[in-house]
C-alpha cells in the first residue's frame, strides 16, 4: 500500500528515498564538513589528528559491520589490521629495502613496488580471504566462546608475526612506509566504508544477519543459513578493518606488530561500545567523540598553558580516561550514545514523523 | 623414563597455575555468565603487592597480596559488575575489559612499563634429587599450592554454607534468588574467592618467573579463559581438567616441536584450542553430560 502511494505521489518517493540514504549521507557529510574545516584552517596537529580520526572510522565501521549486525563481540578484529598494514607494508616499500631486511618474501613481493593505492585494495582483500579460511572454524562458534576464539586467533597472529622475522623483521618496526595517507584519502575510504556499511544493513543479507543477531532461532526457523550470514559480514567487515590497518600503517609511516594488539582492541571496542554498538551512527559518532577526548587528553599529557600556570596531567591518564569514560558508558547507557537509532536528514524528523507524513499523503 | 618423569611434573606444575586460573573465572562465569578479562590483572596486581612488600616475613607478604587482592575482586563487583546486573554477556565481557584496561594502565602510571625484578621464592631455586629425577623446589611449591587450593575449593563448595548456596547460584540463579539466596552476597562470595585463588597465582606466577610487569596477566589469563570455554562454560571440575589438559599441551608440545618452532608453542596450542572449540562447541566435559539431552 504504502509503496504504491509512493509511486503515485512523486513527492513522497523522494522524500522515501531521501529517508532511505540520509543515515549514510548525513555520516559522510559530517565527516566532509570536518574534513573541509581542519585543512582549510587546521594546523597540522588538529589535520594529523582529523587523519588518524577518518583511518578509525573505517576501521570502526568495519567491525561494525561484523559486530553491529551479528551481536557478536569481536576481540579479534585487530588482526586484520595487522594483516593489512604488512601487507601494504609488503607491497609498497622499496625494493632494495625488501631484498635486504625482508628476505624471506616471495619474488612478486620482493622484487617489485606496487601502487598504493592497488595495495590498499590488496591488503583488505588479503584480510579478508583470511578471514573467509579462519571463518569456517570461528563461524561455528556463538556469542562468548567466538569473542573468547577470535581473541586467540588475535593472538596466535601476533605471535607468528612476533617471530617471523624473515618477512616481518620480528619484534622491530618496519619504518619507510610512504605516507601518502592525508586528509582526502582517508575521508575517501572513510565514505566508501559506510556507505558499503549502509547498503550491507539495508539488504536483504544485512536484515538476514540481524535477525540471527535478535534470535538465532527463530531466524534458522526461517530459512537464514546463520553460519552463511555471518561469514558474509566477517568477511566483508575484515576487508574494511584490513583497509583501515593499511591505511593506518601508511598514516604512521612505520610499523610494528605491537602496534596492533591490545591496545587497539581496546579503543577500537571502546569507539563501539560509546557510540552504540548496533547503530551505524553510533559507530561514527564513537569514532569522532572518542578521539577528540583522547586528543584532548594526550594535549595534556604533552602539558598545555593556562593563563601562566602549565598543566600536565601525569602519562597514562588518555587511557586511564578512556577506559573510565567506557565502563561509565556501559554502567549508564549500556547501548551506546545513540542506542538503535540512524541519524535521519532533516536532522530532527525520525521514523515517526516521516510515516505520519506518508499516512497524512496517502488519506 | 626419569626425563619422562620429569616432563610430567612440569605439566602438572604449569597446568596447575592455568588450573587455578581458570577455576577462577570459572567460578563467576557459573554464576553470573561473566568472562572476567580484569583476572588476570588480579593476578599482576597482586604480583605487584608481591614486588612492593618484598623483603618482609612471608607471611606478612602472603596476607597482604591476599587482602589487596581480594578488596580488588569484591570492589570491581561492587562498582563495575554489579550496577550491570541483568545487562548481556558481551556488555559484561566489553565491561571486564574496559576494567582490565583501567587497571593496567594504573599500574603502567605507577610504576611504568619496565618489567621489575622481585626477590622473593629465591630459596626454592635448589632442587631436590629422588633417585635419577630432580625436582625443583619450585615445582613443588607450585604443585603442593595447587592441590591444597583445589582440595579447599572443593570442600568450601560442598560443605559450607555459602559454597553450597554458590553451587546453587550456579545451577538456577533466578531459582536461587527465589529459596530466598540473595544475589549480591552469592556473586560477592564468588568474586572473594577468585581474589584468593588469583593471589594463588600470584605467587607462583612471581616465583616461576622472579619478575613483574604489567602485561604479565596476558598469557596466562589467557590460558584460563581458553580452559574455562574448554571445559565447558560453567564446569568447574571441566576448567580445572581443561587447565591441566593445557598444561601437558604446551609442555608436549614444547618436547615434539623441531627448535625452530618452540617460539611459536603457544600458536599451536591456541589454533589447537579454537578447533578444539569448533569441534565440540559445548566445550569437553558437555560432550559427555548432555548426551542425549534436548537442545533447541
Amino acid at each position: 500500500m504504502t509503496y504504491a502511494s509512493n509511486i503515485e505521489n512523486p513527492r513522497t518517493s523522494i522524500q522515501y528515498l531521501a529517508g532511505q540514504v540520509s543515515p549514510a549521507v548525513s555520516l559522510i557529510l559530517i565527516l566532509l564538513i570536518i574534513s573541509l574545516v581542519s585543512s582549510l584552517f587546521g594546523t597540522d596537529l588538529i589535520q594529523l589528528a582529523v587523519i588518524e580520526m577518518l583511518v578509525m572510522v573505517v576501521v570502526v565501521v568495519g567491525l561494525y559491520m561484523f559486530i553491529g549486525n551479528s551481536g557478536i563481540v569481536s576481540f579479534g578484529h585487530p588482526v586484520f589490521m595487522l594483516l593489512g598494514a604488512y601487507c601494504t607494508a609488503w607491497l609498497t616499500l622499496p625494493v632494495p629495502f625488501k631484498q635486504m631486511n625482508l628476505p624471506g618474501l616471495p619474488l612478486f613481493l620482493a622484487g617489485h613496488q606496487y601502487n598504493v593505492f592497488l595495495a590498499a585494495i590488496i591488503s583488505g582483500g588479503f584480510a579478508s580471504v583470511f578471514a573467509g579460511v579462519t571463518g569456517i572454524v570461528l563461524m561455528r562458534l556463538s556469542g562468548l566462546a567466538a569473542s573468547m576464539a577470535m581473541f586467540c586467533v588475535l593472538v596466535v597472529v601476533h605471535m607468528v608475526y612476533a617471530n617471523w622475522d624473515a618477512v616481518t623483521l620480528g619484534l622491530s618496526s618496519i619504518v619507510g612506509l610512504t605516507t601518502y595517507v592525508n586528509v582526502w584519502v582517508a575521508f575517501g575510504w572513510a565514505a566508501v566504508a559506510i556507505t558499503v556499511a549502509y547498503i550491507y544493513q539495508s539488504s536483504r543479507l544485512g536484515l538476514a544477519l540481524r535477525a540471527t543477531r535478535e534470535d538465532e532461532v527463530a531466524a534458522e526457523a526461517s530459512g537464514i543459513h546463520i553460519m552463511r550470514q555471518r561469514m558474509v559480514a566477517f568477511v566483508l567487515s575484515a576487508f574494511f578493518v584490513g583497509v583501515g590497518g593499511a591505511l593506518y600503517g601508511h598514516y604512521l609511516g612505520a610499523i610494528s606488530v605491537s602496534t596492533f594488539y591490545i591496545t587497539i582492541t581496546f579503543i577500537t571496542l571502546a569507539m563501539l561500545v560509546i557510540g552504540g554498538m548496533r547503530s551505524l551512527c553510533g559507530a561514527v559518532m564513537g569514532t569522532i567523540v572518542v578521539s577528540v577526548f583522547v586528543e584532548l587528553l594526550r594535549e595534556l599529557e604533552n602539558g598545555i598553558n593556562l593563563g601562566g600556570i602549565a598543566l600536565t596531567i601525569p602519562t597514562y591518564s588518555q587511557e586511564l580516561g578512556l577506559a573510565l569514560l567506557m565502563i561509565l558508558i556501559l554502567v549508564f547507557r549500556p547501548k551506546g550514545m545513540m542506542g538503535d537509532k540512524e541519524l535521519q536528514w532533516p536532522l530532527g524528523i525520525g521514523m515517526k514523523r516521516r510515516l505520519r507524513i506518508r499516512e497524512r499523503v496517502e488519506e | 623414563m626419569s626425563a619422562i618423569i620429569q616432563h610430567l611434573i612440569d605439566a602438572v606444575s604449569l597446568g596447575g597455575i592455568y588450573a587455578l586460573a581458570a577455576l577462577g573465572i570459572g567460578l563467576i562465569f557459573g554464576i553470573m555468565g561473566l568472562i572476567n578479562f580484569a583476572h588476570g590483572n588480579f593476578f599482576m596486581i597482586g604480583a605487584y603487592v608481591i614486588f612492593l612488600m618484598s623483603g618482609r616475613p612471608v607471611l606478612i607478604v602472603a596476607a597482604t597480596t591476599l587482602v589487596v587482592v581480594i578488596l580488588l575482586a569484591l570492589s570491581s563487583d561492587r562498582f563495575v559488575f554489579r550496577p550491570l546486573r541483568g545487562a548481556g554477556g558481551p556488555t559484561l565481557l566489553i565491561a571486564s575489559f574496559g576494567l582490565a584496561y583501567l587497571l593496567e594502565n594504573i599500574i603502567l602510571m605507577i610504576f611504568g612499563g619496565r618489567p621489575k625484578a622481585v626477590d622473593f621464592g629465591h630459596g626454592l631455586v635448589e632442587s631436590v634429587t629422588i633417585g635419577s629425577v630432580r625436582i625443583s623446589q619450585l615445582d613443588i611449591f607450585t604443585i603442593a599450592t595447587t592441590a591444597v587450593l583445589l582440595t579447599g575449593l572443593t570442600l568450601f563448595l560442598r560443605k559450607t554454607r555459602y559454597g553450597t548456596e554458590m553451587r546453587a547460584a550456579a545451577s538456577d540463579f533466578r531459582m536461587a534468588r527465589l529459596l530466598g539466596i540473595r544475589a549480591n552476597r552469592v556473586v560477592a562470595t564468588a568474586f572473594a574467592v577468585s581474589g584468593v585463588l588469583a593471589a594463588a597465582v600470584s605467587f607462583l606466577l612471581v616465583a616461576q618467573t622472579g619478575a613483574v610487569i604489567p602485561g604479565m596477566g596476558l598469557i596466562p589469563v589467557l590460558f584460563a579463559f581458553v580452559a574455562t570455554i574448554m571445559g565447558g562454560l560453567g564446569s568447574l571440575p571441566g576448567a580445572a581438567l581443561a587447565g591441566f589438559i593445557l598444561g601437558f599441551g604446551s609442555v608436549g608440545l614444547q618436547i615434539v616441536l623441531p627448535h625452530d618452532l618452540v617460539p611459536y608453542r603457544d600458536a599451536f596450542l591456541f589454533t589447537l584450542v579454537v578447533i578444539i572449540y569448533a569441534l565440540f562447541p559445548g566445550g569437553l566435559m558437555s560432550g559427555l553430560r548432555r548426551q542425549g539431552g534436548e537442545r533447541v
